[in-house]
């Protein structure tokens, strides 16, 4: 799991019209690699939607008799000690791990939107409180602030989407500040101010549209960290507890049975490192479409 | 010179207000926490009357209003006392200090390979750049950004113990009584904490190298009949070092948590390990301590590397 960072992504242009759109849907879909992740990503979500159609055993139901069984035809990727059936667990794990992903980035979304917007448009003292905040969360490693959150609000799925979203809140609020900075000064903006509208209307109808970019770019991006930071904190005990099948538990409970059944910590591992691949690809694609100059890093 | 010491004096001083929220911030996590000490020493089958509870809750200080506990509890760090364990009994400094060396090592020599690997690496994919070695190399590091370190770690040790009857050593080898043990105990952790590091360090010496080598004074470099060895080193490798250096200091702060990850795979007995093992136990001032002392340090390396931006590009100590 690469380190949370303050972003880096300045947008060259804001969505604004459906042509818009559609020329950088086409931009991106030209790109091969871009192309793979977002059919990867495609696959996932219908792996998540279909698990209970696609896995061919309830993943949290034991058979003790069927315990640690290698890949056969009956069991694609062999079972676990409880005799539970790995590809099952896999399969409903991509439903977990989109869960916590999706939901952890949308609330820093959401937190970082709001602290991002009210420090660029309001600035002195306003701007200063939430810097300094913000600066204050930017002193911890990613993952030891996850960690530290874990332990205060214990272990869980629910708190590790809370603990995820902590580490991530400050990152958008720095995306979403630096465009609102620029925008604000804009004559567009004076013009809409002068004829009266209200700051949240400008905020939110003239501003915020030029956030869309570098936020989508960072919120792609995020993804793949909260995947990956999930699959840790679980690793380490502090995520999603058993039975449930969590990828990151799934590797902690069969690192003991790495030798006798290492079948139990491969396919959970790949299933992690594809995901986070679709995701990287993706996210590098949207970032050299709207980022023209951080192309190629 | 002596505007370098004014930018090291502003960026030392603007350090204070964020140190002072980050203590605010985990002495009032550790106090989030459900339940205090006393119930977790007294435990939920233990049986305690209110009057023993009292009295616990007056040794650990508990009875002071939160101001005065924090105050109790920044003042000591200030002259290095960390508190102590409530499990162990043990200074939670020298707890500390006891582990340091081991990260530190393991944190330096995963340092050491990314540098090692990306910078020649990235070098390589930018002057042969849409070449077979550059897609290689791009995704490669694409994959290596993808892997967890631990499942990373769990595969290695498979491998190596599949093919060279090869497991990691449960004792930690001390550096000083035997260096080439230690190393060779070190040598899979390092490796494996290093490649996401390596990756980005590749990733943005590519991007850094490749931005530089299409100005102008590179092509005047070129047009004078240097050979492209002497042009990337003498002429572009410079400038491309800020980006890549500012890729290096925020991966410190991976360094960092990913040594919790690590030394908790290779069980190796350092501070990381002893942030996890003080989480399991709940052992809060020990939680307190160790990750304070993380965030010092990634405070410390942070302004190190603001510090090396200033001395390589006169342009920042001039803002």
């Amino acid at each position: 799991m690469a380190e949370v960072t303050a972003p880096s992504v300045t947008v060259a242009m804001p969505f604004k019209h459906r042509s818009e759109w559609r020329r950088t849907a086409r931009t991106l879909t030209r790109n091969r690699l871009v192309l793979a992740g977002l059919v990867m990503v495609v696959g996932l979500i219908l792996v998540a939607a279909l698990a209970n159609v696609i896995a061919p055993y309830d993943p949290i139901a034991n058979n003790v008799r069927a315990a640690l069984q290698p890949p056969s035809s009956y069991y694609y990727f062999g079972t676990d000690r409880f005799g539970r059936d790995v590809f099952s667990r896999v399969v409903h794990g991509s439903r977990l791990t989109l869960r916590v992903a999706i939901l952890s980035v949308a609330s820093s979304v959401v937190v970082g939107i709001v602290l991002g917007l009210l420090s660029g448009y309001y600035r002195g003292w306003v701007d200063n409180l939430i810097g300094r905040i913000m600066d204050v969360f930017f002193s911890f490693p990613g993952l030891l602030l996850a960690i530290a959150v874990s332990a205060m609000l214990g272990p869980g799925e629910n708190n590790a989407i809370v603990a995820i979203a902590v580490v991530y809140a400050p990152v958008f609020g720095r995306v979403v500040r630096g465009p609102v900075l620029v925008e604000r000064g804009k004559e567009y903006v004076e013009a809409a101010r002068v004829i009266g509208s209200s700051s949240i209307r400008v905020l939110l109808k003239h501003i915020f549209p030029n956030v869309l970019s570098p936020l989508t770019v960072q919120a792609t991006i995020a993804l793949s960290q909260a995947i990956l930071l999930e699959a840790s904190l679980s690793y380490l005990g502090l995520g999603t507890q058993p039975p449930w099948p969590s990828w990151g538990t799934m590797l902690y409970e069969g690192r003991e049975f790495l030798e006798t059944a290492p079948w139990w910590s491969i396919f959970p591992g790949l299933a992690i490192m594809l995901t986070v691949l679709a995701f990287n690809l993706l996210g590098d694609g949207i970032r050299d479409v709207l980022d023209p100059r951080s192309r190629g890093e | 010179m002596r505007r370098m010491r004014t930018y090291l004096l502003k960026r030392v001083l603007s350090l204070v207000p964020t140190l002072i929220g980050v203590t605010i911030l985990i002495f009032l996590m550790m106090r989030m926490i459900p339940g205090t000490v006393v119930d977790q020493l007294i435990g939920t089958e233990g049986r305690a009357d209110e009057a023993t509870k009292a009295a616990m809750r007056a040794f650990f200080g508990l009875d002071q209003p939160l101001y005065v506990q924090y105050w109790r509890w920044v003042s000591g760090v200030v002259v290095g006392d960390f508190g102590q364990s409530w499990r162990s009994g043990l200074p939670v400094g020298k707890m500390i200090f006891d582990r340091l060396a081991v990260t530190a090592e393991l944190g330096l020599l995963a340092l050491l390979i990314s540098l090692l690997v990306g910078i020649p690496l990235g070098t390589l994919s930018a002057v042969r750049e849409n070449t077979m070695l550059d897609h290689v190399a791009r995704i490669v590091s694409l994959f290596s950004l993808s892997v967890p370190i631990f499942w990373q770690a769990a595969m290695l040790i498979l491998a190596l113990s599949l093919w060279f009857n090869w497991v990691p050593p449960v004792d930690f080898a001390s550096p000083v009584r035997d260096p080439l043990a230690n190393l060779t105990q070190m040598l899979l952790p390092a490796v494996v904490l290093g490649t996401v590091v390596a990756a980005q360090v590749m990733r943005m010496t590519r991007s850094s190298l490749l931005d530089v080598l299409r100005h102008d004074y590179v092509r005047t470099a070129r047009a004078k009949g240097l050979a492209e060895g002497l042009v990337v080193r003498r002429h572009a490798f410079k400038n491309a070092l800020i980006p890549i250096i500012t890729v290096i200091g925020v991966q410190i702060g991976y360094l960092l948590g990913g040594a919790v990850v690590t030394e908790q795979v290779f069980t190796l007995p350092g501070v990381g390990r002893l942030v996890l093992d003080a989480v399991v136990q709940r052992d809060y001032p020990l939680i307190q301590g160790t990750i304070l002392f993380i965030a010092l340090l990634f405070m410390l390396s942070n302004l190190v590397v603001d510090l090396l931006y200033a001395y390589l590009d006169p342009r920042i100590r001039y803002e």
